[in-house]
């Protein structure tokens, strides 16, 4: 009697996860038809803050970029889609993608600049991009300078006659680019590049000594999530209807937030920041009125998540069952065969 | 003859902003931490001493007395008790714990003193001035650039030639055999943090008698802070210095072209450094 392994790509209880994973993705999809108007938004805003953790996740967890100023792509995202549908005259859906366009264009040169800064500082320097995008778009005076401006209610109505019509589209709207970021990035990880990605993470050393182009696999990352992230924003202002440099930027709205869904959800992992944004809304909800209190048990968790259990309640969860939803790794797996 | 004066403004500017990186410095040459709630620690310090002034019914600088140690303390209890086990190979603990610290410090700040911005009242000082030739110099921005030259002058010293200095050099260098000679390394980088925390207590209570201070203002003194280390070149305490007067001079000049451009030249320059010079002005390692 010999124990035999076999590798497998395939994950355990992958007929399970996969059938949940269908069920969700419909019941999600058909979301306008059985929740309220309340609910309905608040369920947009939990996709939009997925996109954002999905996309933070990428370039944190994977890529080795903590960034704490991707609200600068956040705010440029919005300030795109105001740019675009008041000035221009484009139809807000289409101002989507422009954004993201615009965002990628921008991240280029900024790239340039910041790859120069490695680890924390190049943290710090994500900053400085992100206040010196918001100092900019203060002084445009045709975008309402430092105290904003707000999109005519003609363009709004050009969405939709109805203002169910309006806020069903606006949700899915939220739901597609969600479920194409989360698409994207698992893709993205199983192809060959990400496959560079995760080994740069784990030893950058030893990647480049196989070859890979450790500034190149990084640069393509931060370019594509800062084009997703531009994108993110402009849906979240298309939702708002109103902008500021104030809040376009605000790192505690799209950094922040971001950030603890990640940690607490678990980094590195692709479940980690959809369970993540759904406990940080959860816990948003009921203790709301704690008002900074919330912030600060917000810290707290996060910083006891980050030092007693660094990949987060879906890596508690995903050790335990052994589940995944997403499935990236090889298994190795144990036969016992007689002979 | 404004020119004159706007680039000696920011000279004297430069000095309260090498006081917000000197600390950053220190504790990044000593044990590669980079503390994101640096600004916040700041905007802490003058709270503090906020509250002295008002309890003691003291003059800010005499209240230093007490708020430099008190940070000190703060600093050695909070790098033993928390930052210590965020040290490792990997980057992403300490950046993202002391991003939860921010948020944390900023917040109860909040929850204390209000969203109300305060100031630290020095009576005469705030506005007496001496004159030279037709420029007008601010005894305070006098006073806050000569505190920084011996703080940096302080700081250098105690590297170069004490025995506290060759201890952080040692654990700089290498802390396995650093632990091999003796030292505990958990206790240098307590009093690493320590002294950062003094210095910083020194800038905050400076900042505040020069500004108003509310409790969302820390992360822009981190990027004060940053861009001055950055700009001056890693590892090179006067090289901060030159880092902190070259941002303060690009800000009131910025200022003194267009009062909105003030903030954003600073940027703009430190931007224009990182593109011509990486490493900074003067650096002596590598980032």
């Amino acid at each position: 009697m010999t124990d035999q392994h076999t590798v497998k790509f395939t994950p355990k209880n992958y007929v399970v996860t996969a059938i949940v994973l269908a069920i969700a993705t419909a019941a999600l999809a058909a979301a306008p038809y059985w929740l309220g108007r309340a609910d309905l938004r608040l369920a947009g805003e939990i996709m939009l803050y997925i996109s954002l953790a999905t996309l933070w996740n990428l370039l944190a967890g994977y890529a080795g970029l903590v960034s704490v100023g991707q609200q600068a792509y956040v705010g440029l995202g919005g300030y795109m889609l105001f740019a675009c549908t008041i000035l221009f005259g484009v139809p807000p859906v289409l101002a989507i993608p422009i954004a993201g366009v615009i965002g990628a264009l921008l991240a280029i040169p900024v790239a340039f600049l910041i790859f120069r800064l490695r680890g924390a500082y190049f943290a710090i320097g994500t900053w400085v991009i992100a206040e010196v995008f918001r100092l900019g778009f203060a002084q445009l005076s045709a975008l309402g300078g430092g105290s904003g401006t707000s999109i005519p209610a003609k363009i709004v109505k050009s969405m939709a006659a109805s203002r169910a019509a309006r806020e069903s589209l606006s949700y899915w709207l939220a739901f597609g680019l969600a479920a194409l970021i989360i698409l994207f990035v698992y893709l993205f990880l199983r192809s060959r590049k990400g496959l560079a990605l995760t080994a740069i993470r784990d030893n950058e050393l030893a990647a480049s000594s196989l070859g890979i182009d450790i500034w190149k696999t990084k640069f393509f990352t931060y370019v594509v999530t800062a084009a997703l992230t531009s994108m993110v924003g402009a849906l979240i202002f298309l939702q708002k209807l109103r902008i500021s440099p104030d809040a376009a930027f605000s790192v505690n709205d799209w950094t922040a937030f971001v950030i603890f869904i990640v940690v607490i959800g678990g980094i590195g992992t692709i479940e980690g920041p959809i369970i993540g944004a759904i406990i940080f809304f959860t816990l948003r909800e009921t203790l709301a009125d704690l008002g900074t209190g919330y912030l600060i048990t917000l810290g707290l968790v996060a910083i006891i998540i980050m030092l007693k259990a660094p990949n987060g309640i879906w890596g508690l969860v995903r050790d335990r069952f052994d589940l995944s939803f997403f499935p990236l790794l090889y298994r190795v797996e144990k036969q016992k065969q007689d002979n | 003859m404004d020119w004159v004066n706007a680039i000696i403004q920011g000279t004297l500017l430069g000095g309260l902003y090498a006081l917000f990186a000197a600390g950053l410095s220190l504790i990044f040459g000593v044990m590669r931490l980079v503390n994101i709630a640096h600004g916040d620690l700041i905007i802490f310090s003058a709270y503090v001493c906020l509250t002295v002034t008002s309890s003691l019914g003291i003059h800010p600088l005499l209240a230093l007395a007490l708020v430099v140690p008190i940070m000190g303390i703060i600093g050695y209890a909070l790098q033993r008790g928390l930052l210590n086990k965020t040290l490792g190979a990997d980057l992403l603990p300490p950046l993202l714990v002391t991003f939860g610290l921010s948020v944390i410090i900023q917040n109860s700040l909040l929850q204390i003193y209000t969203a109300d911005p305060q100031k630290l009242s020095a009576g005469a000082l705030e506005i007496a001035s001496v004159k030279i030739g037709t420029l007008a110099l601010g005894i305070l921005p006098l006073l806050t650039f000569f505190v920084a030259v011996v703080i940096i002058g302080a700081l250098q010293f105690m590297f170069y030639k004490t025995a506290l200095g060759r201890a952080l050099r040692a654990v700089s260098d290498n802390q396995e055999i650093a632990q091999l000679m003796g030292l505990d390394k958990r206790h240098i980088f307590g009093i690493a943090m320590g002294l950062a925390l003094a210095v910083t207590a020194v800038a905050g209570v400076l900042l505040g008698i020069r500004t108003s201070f509310d409790p969302s203002v820390g992360g822009g003194r981190l990027i004060f802070g940053f861009e001055a280390v950055i700009i001056g070149g890693l590892g090179n305490i006067w090289g901060t210095l030159a880092g902190g007067v070259i941002l303060g001079v690009a800000q009131t000049v910025g200022a003194k072209i267009d009062p909105g451009w003030q903030i954003l030249a600073g940027h703009i320059a430190f931007l224009f450094v990182l593109a011509v010079r990486p490493n900074g002005l003067f650096p002596r390692m590598s980032a």
